[in-house]
């Protein structure tokens, strides 16, 4: 009979179970680096000229970060005073991710992710009025009200959405993949998802298929260090890039804190799977400054951790930049950053003003040829 | 009229599809090089090549979400399950994205996309390959589900199925793919979704059946007739929409109805259509509406315990009895 074990875990073995982000080294006395739940790889050294990025794009760049930023900000707050109900997932501390990538794509460039959308739905085509709207369940919303927090979305703009099921969407980024290439219309899908995607099986199945026929795809997991409260090192082996090496695929690891790295390292994955119809599979490592979502008491991480990153905040550090460079005066910022926060609370007004849908909405959109809804007479007065 | 088996009369429903929009193609395991597991995509890879007959591998969610996310990006997928009951694995993208994408992104998409494949029973082939699930997929808003009987439905219906704008789950079955009957060869012939048709006129008693069941109820009808009781067989060949007004102008004629489905009794066809019958044609009714399902039980292999687990014509016969206060 073999020995019994007398500390079975069912966890990974090395890991302190205490806290994630805590400073390491502290029997010893001495002071060391936080052990932190993502590590970053060094950001490209690029100025914006050499990345490519000319200064009237960086003031977009900036336009939109901040906008990305303000909107979650006051969203938080307004869920906070009730004004509207459901999941609120918020993306800040990732906008280098959201803001980076859409400059390295082409405008009809598809991209789909999971429900924390709002800086995707920003950067693509869904206006703060129409995302806020969309968070109070107003009429007006990007998707009428119907779809809230998690699934904004301007299809025609190529934003086919934020999805709820963890994983799900990861099979429908290939689809659409799929039919561009059907198609012959050189777009490159992006798919986006979170370290904790990574683990379903939806993306074992999706990578296989699509390195099998070539898809024009690209899959990024936004790792942004925790799977909901759960560490990335805690639910899932091994490095998350390394995955690609399974399937013979191309793949990359992005300091997603870094604009110019995002932006740079995108453009040439998107270049080389519009010439070559080859399918990629990028880890952009960020981190979310707020909890998964809004009831979410963040225990399982230290505030040294959270300070760490905000150190290297994406907004902080375009915003210095801009300045040091002599790309912006600080009147330019100032002004703009009034404007946008202008436009936020206007944004608050619309979704107030809005209307809720009509009564008749409950029954539309749901199909697009003949509507059937069985037995509805029961439901009509 | 020509004679085509129900599996030929799909593939040539298919292949009209096929010939006619260039956006239809289809997928699923062993379609192409295979010809298909059943023979129903025989000789589509000669005659529309790699790009449109698609051998995926042994991945049924990844692949039923390519197929989600190819028809909400333009194209008509048709996606081939081996069965129904390895659908099971991509559920979630039946029944979390197909059926949901377009009404909570507020009608900004739609997803026309064929599930198709066999359904419910298939002889001795155990508990995990003998499930009925289109009832399951009746349930969920957004899901069309047809359940064809005979290879002149089969070929109408499934021409309707794809040109559906909205997904469609459309059943067949592995005992079915080989019988015979007449086809239409009327130019473009299409079936529409949602009307049911009745098989089998009779004053006496309606019987309400798809699928495989039809056949055991014909059977059952000869039967009965034999003692002077004559069966109205009502195929609502769609599942969802269900065409109630069919079945109800039946039975307000008859004034006794039997379902028989082929899936388990709880919250089935059976149990939605004789709910509907009650509320609806209370006054009628000279008897309860009873019904013929499996039992709660799981599908048995043993070819005893199979027999006494499978709907049979002598169990129509005795519900048929029952609502006809009959010994």
């Amino acid at each position: 009979m073999a020995t019994k074990h007398k500390d079975i875990i069912f966890a990974p073995v090395g890991i302190d179970p205490t806290k994630n982000g805590k400073a390491t080294g502290a029997a010893s006395g001495k002071q060391s680096p936080l052990e932190k739940s993502v590590d970053l790889p060094a950001p490209t050294a690029a100025n914006h000229k050499e990345a490519g990025l000319s200064k009237a794009q960086l003031h977009t760049m900036y336009e939109q970060i901040y906008l990305q930023r303000r909107f979650e900000e006051r969203a938080m707050q307004m869920y906070q005073k009730g004004k509207f109900g459901g999941f609120l997932h918020l993306y800040i501390g990732q906008e280098a991710v959201s803001t980076g990538t859409v400059h390295a794509l082409n405008d009809d460039d598809d991209i789909i992710t999971a429900y924390r959308d709002h800086g995707w739905g920003l950067v693509r085509g869904v206006t703060p009025n129409e995302g806020m709207a969309e968070l109070f369940g107003k009429a007006t919303g990007c998707s009428k009200g119907k779809g809230g927090s998690m699934h904004f979305a301007s299809v025609e703009n190529h934003f086919w959405g934020g999805y709820g099921i963890v994983g799900g969407h990861i099979p429908i980024g290939g689809g659409i993949a799929f039919a561009n290439k059907y198609q012959q219309n050189g777009r490159v899908t992006t798919c986006f998802f979170g370290d904790g995607a990574v683990d379903q099986g939806a993306l074992h199945e999706t990578l296989n298929i699509c390195q099998l026929w070539k898809l024009p795809c690209i899959f990024v997991v936004e790792n942004n260090g925790y799977s909901m409260g759960t560490a990335a090192r805690r639910h899932t082996v091994n490095e998350i890039h390394e995955r690609a090496k399974g399937y013979g695929m191309k793949s990359a690891i992005i300091n997603g804190m870094d604009l110019f790295s995002v932006y740079k390292e995108m453009k040439a994955i998107a270049d080389d799977v519009r010439k070559t119809s080859e399918p990629w599979f990028v880890e952009i490592r960020t981190y979310r400054y707020r909890g998964h979502s809004m009831s979410d008491p963040q225990k399982y991480r230290t505030k040294e951790e959270l300070a760490e990153y905000q150190k290297i905040d994406p907004l902080e550090k375009l915003r210095g930049y801009l300045l040091e460079n002599k790309l912006m005066t600080e009147k330019a910022v100032k002004d703009l950053e009034a404007k946008i926060d202008q436009q936020v609370l206007d944004a608050i007004d619309f979704a107030e003003e809005s209307p809720f849908p009509e009564n008749e909405a409950l029954f539309e959109d749901m199909y697009a040829g003949e509507p059937y809804f069985h037995d509805k007479g029961n439901f009509e007065s | 009229m020509a004679t085509l088996q129900f599996r030929e009369a799909i593939l040539a429903g298919i292949d009209e599809e096929m010939a006619r929009d260039e956006r239809v193609f289809i997928m699923g395991e062993e379609v192409a090089e295979y010809n298909g597991a059943y023979k129903v995509t025989e000789g589509l890879l000669e005659k529309y090549g790699f790009k449109r007959v698609i051998d995926t591998p042994i991945s049924e969610l990844g692949f039923a979400g390519i197929g989600v996310g190819a028809a909400m990006n333009g194209l008509r997928p048709i996606v081939e399950f081996m069965t129904f009951n390895f659908a099971v694995l991509a559920a979630d993208q039946i029944i979390n994205h197909a059926s949901k994408a377009r009404y909570m992104l507020g009608g900004q998409l739609s997803c026309p996309v064929v599930f198709r494949g066999p359904n419910a029973s298939a002889g001795q082939l155990g508990a995990t390959h003998s499930v009925a699930y289109d009832s399951m997929y009746a349930h969920f808003p957004g899901l069309t589900v047809i359940y064809p009987s005979e290879p002149d439905d089969a070929k109408g219906l499934i021409k309707s199925a794809i040109r559906s704008e909205d997904p469609v789950l459309f059943m067949e079955s592995e005992q079915m793919y080989g019988m015979k009957g007449e086809v239409s060869d009327a130019e473009d012939y299409i079936i529409p979704i949602g009307k049911a048709k009745v098989k089998r006129q009779g004053d006496d008693v309606t019987v309400v059946a798809t699928g495989k069941m039809v056949h055991v109820v014909k059977q059952a009808a000869v039967e009965l007739a034999k003692n002077g009781v004559e069966v109205e067989l009502i195929d609502p060949m769609t599942i969802k929409p269900l065409d109630m007004e069919t079945i109800l102008t039946s039975v307000k004629k008859t004034n006794r109805c039997v379902v028989v489905d082929e899936a388990h009794p709880f919250g089935g066809v059976a149990a939605e259509v004789g709910f509907l019958i009650q509320r609806e044609a209370f006054d009628y009714l000279d008897a309860p509406v009873q019904r013929v399902t499996l039992p709660d039980v799981n599908a048995p292999f043993s070819k005893k315990l199979f027999d006494l687990w499978f709907p049979d014509a002598k169990q129509v016969v005795e519900a048929v009895n029952a609502v006809t206060y009959r010994g």
